[in-house]
């Protein structure tokens, strides 16, 4: 298994896929044998964000690393823990696969690709949007915010943005370093597009294909949805106006150079 | 009537003013909290005792009738001191958020090392054990 890392060799751990759950018992199970199945060179961590159900026992039990945080902390705040870990431990890449089943582990490949073909970039976003595949549908009311999201954050940050709440995302070591110090707490990923940018960190979407939620329920009820909007248009804004770092593209520190929040 | 209201100002903000005091005394309320509240009731209490400098205010501000300046004043402080609330909570939230990360992590390390068996004591050998653990059961 080990096969083409001989891990004694290497100093650093190379990848590392994320999977926070939020009472996700029903799925979770599948997600890791799926990642077992498809994503074999992965160490997979399971955060168990104050789940009340058996989560981490299910997480356990297939084998993976589960670090249980004490409350529920939100998705900025689970992910952002898999960060601190992938930090501290010395991981190259991160991935986050949501413990719902929506991001499919065959598809992690192709989000790896993406970051072979450019070196340069520090994030590979999965998009629903883009590519032949390209035929997910999600409910009007949210396809309309999703929209309205990329539509701004497309005249922000440089290239075009079309699924910006995806949470299906490959991270290198500059971006594990920029989001470990600093995430946003809930309903993190559009304002993580921003981050990036005014960090000077540069990102791609490439296309893949999600599965419809297998079990459990959406952090986002229609009912929050309003505050959803709201909440993420006015970090979007505040974001704008907060103070930027100034640092060479491409340069080591340049997550370092932060100090706003 | 003024006579009344500015009794009753007095009153309230020395109301205001011994309850902070006391509360501190207790030990119930933090210093860093009280000196904000010590403070507004302080100036609330200057204000409501000296006349003249409410009266001059009002007059600053176009108020006619002196104590509601007193009254809009205590809103001004009011509204600065949620917003300092407002800021302590933030700040809380976030730490408290590092700690349970922080907390977890160290918790999960804490019980693979105590369910691994006695392998690899070393510290260089220790990062090579866990990964090699995780594929075998793969």
């Amino acid at each position: 298994m080990v096969g083409a890392y001989p891990v004694a060799m290497t100093p650093r751990r190379e990848n590392l896929a994320v999977v926070p759950a939020y009472n996700e018992e029903a799925t979770v199970g599948r997600v890791l044998a799926d990642l077992r199945e498809h994503a074999p060179a992965w160490d997979v961590l399971v955060v168990d964000d104050g789940s009340t159900d058996e989560t981490a026992r299910v997480a356990a039990a297939s084998g993976a690393h589960v670090v249980r945080l004490p409350f529920n902390l939100g998705i900025g705040g689970a992910v952002q823990t898999g960060f601190a870990y992938a930090e501290a431990e010395g991981y190259e890449r991160l991935v986050q696969v949501d413990g719902d089943g929506q991001h499919a582990p065959s598809e992690i490949a192709r989000l790896e690709a993406g970051m072979d073909a450019d070196a340069s970039l520090d994030m590979i976003c999965g998009s629903r949007f883009v590519g032949p595949d390209g035929s997910y549908r999600p409910a009007r009311s949210r396809r309309l915010g999703i929209q309205i999201f990329a539509f701004i954050l497309s005249r922000i940050v440089p290239g075009r943005i079309t699924d910006p709440t995806s949470g299906f995302r490959l991270y290198n070591r500059r971006a594990i370093r920029l989001f470990a110090r600093d995430y946003p707490h809930d309903y993190p990923e559009v304002e993580a597009v921003l981050m990036l940018h005014f960090h000077r960190l540069r990102m791609r979407e490439v296309p893949v294909r999600m599965f419809a939620r297998g079990g459990g329920v959406s952090s986002i009820s229609p009912g929050k949805s309003v505050y959803y909007m709201v909440k993420v248009l006015l970090a979007i804004f505040v974001g704008l106006l907060r103070a930027r770092p100034v640092v060479v593209p491409g340069q080591d520190h340049a997550v370092r150079a932060q100090s706003s929040i | 009537m003024a006579g009344r209201a500015h009794l009753v100002s007095i009153l309230a903000t020395a109301v205001v003013l011994l309850a902070v005091f006391e509360l501190v005394r207790r030990r119930r309320l933090l210093e860093r909290y009280a000196l904000i509240w010590l403070g507004a009731s302080v100036l609330l209490l200057t204000l409501a005792v000296w006349q003249g400098l409410l009266g001059r205010v009002a007059n600053l501000v176009g108020i006619y009738y002196p104590p509601t300046a007193l009254f809009a004043i205590a809103l001004a402080a009011i509204i600065f001191l949620l917003l300092h609330f407002s800021l302590a909570v933030s700040r809380l939230t976030d730490q408290t958020k590092i700690l349970a990360q922080r907390l977890a992590l160290l918790e999960a390390e804490v019980r693979e090392r105590r369910a691994e068996p006695v392998t690899g004591e070393g510290e260089g050998d220790g990062v090579d054990v866990a990964p090699q653990a995780a594929e075998s059961s793969v």
